[in-house]
């Protein structure tokens, strides 16, 4: 068995570093970073945090080096999809291609260059600490299935699943993955985004009277859009917002640590996506649309 | 009606450019809160650079108690600290006439709390850096805008009167019956243009007034324009001019006539310092006013509470 995985920040190293542990499993790993590919090439990819894993992935900055995969795994930021799967899909062509980016809009992405894809949510979280080593902060569970307009089959997500579980990256495989991936979704679509503009961590965000305000009106938007589409929440995205009080009071989401460093963000696949289908099926979202251009109004003073 | 004798109470941008100018035509006395900056005011006077180049002679102090009688007050500090400027005159200055010139609306009534002067309402277009305690640098010599508050009984002959002193200083000036639809006008465009800037951590930039792709911000600016605009429809007042003209116009060709116009509003200047902004009044004001009038403005109310959300991020 052969599985490549596309991107390897925190969260792709994630799924290599586990999946080279496993004996029957070849595992690939595409990067543009050189001095990440180098180190793990050199000395193996190793987690440390929540649990510590040293394993031996092949790493390569060249599309053309990988050889035909069974499995792929897209953990990219959202606007890097698009360039990576182009330059990786002839190694999927006999394959599946399963995303596990936040937000949405990337699996119609990787739709346009592979035959079979799969939607995938997951939680587990880390940073990079230096090339070939990644801190594990959070450990959690990932949810897959089908993607409906160019599906993967159900055994393929069963295999990949089975696959990921083995390897310690705990993965549910479901006949329809939207309810996890909507969830998440709309949680990070109003943490984020509010997070990133408020400049207040994760749970004194949702502490802040005014700011929690918006965070709810940012929820109940994306949550009449899921209900548009016919999709059942895995849970409920207000509730997780209450959670993250407990969990993650002083943590600083993806996008404030983004925003701080000055990177791009995942906007376009959070406030942005939830607007972009709203709009598809008649539902309005103003607030996620604030949230969507000031962000995007941030990303730009950093150009002046 | 002459005025020998000023009084301005803050010493901002705004305070010292009003010191400066009037300093050149009548006594200025100067309230501040810092006695260092009153000490360096009277060390070496007000200078103005730019649009009006000199240096004025003025008496500052910390405490009014040491302050001849005025003729004139002009309540110049930004609009948090209008209560605590008006206490201060509170019982004082019985013959003076005082002016505000806060963004935001409200501050003529906070003075009219404190005391029964004539209250001269006016906004002011003008803007200024200042560059230190005793430097103010003049950028836009726009006009000040002002006329009599009307529930203060204030005859518009007086306001004519500050209207000269003011012209006759080298500050631009418009005297009007009522100023209402400019200082709406203006709310408006600062309510709009501030948080924004602050939020987005930007300048007042092109990208203010482009609406090409769907998340460019001049969407975000025009939708809240068009609620504070059926809050002011709301409220009676018709508007001098419109607050999304003044935004594409200003970022258009550059209020500075300058391609590479980026003004830093206040409200941007105060988050970057991590000083409290005058979110209260200006969008604040406009939220209040929504309500009490049942003008349905989600947009302005969720930018608010996130401004509100930016403040307390400071110290954490």
């Amino acid at each position: 068995m052969k599985v490549g995985i596309v991107g390897s920040g925190a969260v792709g190293s994630l799924f290599a570093a586990h999946l080279a542990q496993l004996d029957e499993v070849e595992t690939w790993v595409y990067d543009v970073s050189r001095p990440h590919v180098d180190a793990i090439n050199a000395n193996g990819l190793r987690l440390t945090g929540v649990g510590e894993v040293h394993s031996h992935p092949r790493a390569t900055t060249e599309a053309g080096e990988l050889p035909a995969l069974d499995f792929g795994i897209v953990a990219t930021k959202g606007m890097h999809t698009r360039s990576a799967i182009e330059a990786t899909a002839g190694a999927f062509a006999d394959g599946a291609v399963c995303s596990v980016q936040n937000g949405i809009g990337n699996e119609e992405v990787i739709a346009d260059f592979v035959p079979r894809v799969i939607r995938g949510t997951t939680f587990p979280a880390g940073k990079l600490l230096e090339p070939g080593v990644v801190q594990w902060d959070i450990a959690g569970k990932t949810w897959i299935g089908p993607f409906e307009p160019k599906p993967a089959t159900m055994s393929q997500v069963r295999k990949l699943a089975d696959l990921l579980t083995r390897s310690g990256m705990e993965t549910l495989a479901l006949e329809d993955a939207r309810g996890a991936q909507w969830t998440k979704l709309i949680f990070n679509a109003a943490s984020n985004a509010l997070c990133s503009l408020t400049r207040l961590p994760h749970g004194r965000a949702a502490l802040h009277e005014q700011v929690r305000w918006v965070m709810d009106g940012v929820i109940e938007e994306g949550k009449a859009v899921a209900a548009a589409l016919g999709i059942e929440m895995e849970k409920d995205p207000a509730e997780l917002l209450e959670e993250s009080i407990e969990v993650a009071l002083d943590h600083k989401p993806s996008m404030l640590q983004d925003v701080l460093a000055q990177r791009p963000t995942e906007i376009d696949q959070l406030n942005g996506g939830l607007v972009h289908f709203g709009r598809e099926v008649g539902i309005a979202t103003p607030l996620n649309r604030v949230a969507w251009s000031l962000i995007k109004g941030l990303e730009a003073s950093w150009k002046l | 009606m002459s005025f020998e004798s000023v009084c301005v109470i803050g010493a901002g941008s705004i305070g010292s450019l009003c010191v400066g100018h009037l300093g050149q035509v009548a006594n200025v006395s100067v309230l501040v809160r810092r006695p260092e900056h009153a000490a360096a005011l009277n060390e070496k006077g007000l200078m103005v650079s730019g649009k009006s180049e000199f240096t004025s002679k003025v008496v500052a102090s910390s405490d009014p108690a040491s302050f001849p009688d005025p003729e004139l007050i002009v309540i110049a500090t930004k609009a948090m600290q209008v209560e605590a400027a008006a206490k201060a005159i509170e019982g004082r200055f019985g013959n003076a006439i005082v002016m505000t010139i806060q963004n935001g609306l409200g501050s003529e009534a906070v003075v009219a709390g404190h005391g029964d002067w004539p209250i001269i309402s006016s906004v002011t277009f003008m803007s200024g850096t200042k560059e230190s305690d005793t430097h103010v640098h003049y950028e836009l010599d726009t006009a000040t805008w002002m006329g009599p508050f009307h529930p203060a009984g204030t005859a518009f002959e007086s306001v004519q009167a500050v209207g000269e002193l003011f012209a006759k200083s080298g500050l631009k000036v418009e005297v009007l019956p009522d100023v209402r639809p400019a200082q709406w006008s203006k709310l408006i465009f600062n309510a709009s243009v501030n948080p924004v800037a602050a939020l987005t951590d930007s300048p007042h930039v092109q990208l203010f007034a482009r609406r090409e792709q769907e998340s460019d911000l001049g969407h975000l600016m025009y939708d809240l324009i068009e609620e504070g605009k059926q809050v002011a429809a709301a409220a009676g007042v018709e508007l001098f001019e419109d607050p999304w003209e003044m935004n594409s116009r200003a970022v258009k060709q550059g209020a500075t006539h300058d391609d590479e116009y980026a003004h830093v509003p206040s409200m941007l200047a105060d988050v970057r310092a991590g000083l409290p902004t005058e979110i209260d009044f200006i969008l604040g004001s406009l939220v209040r006013e929504a309500e009490r009038l049942g003008v349905s403005a989600p947009l302005s109310e969720a930018i608010y509470r996130l401004v509100k959300g930016r403040e307390s991020s400071y110290d954490k």
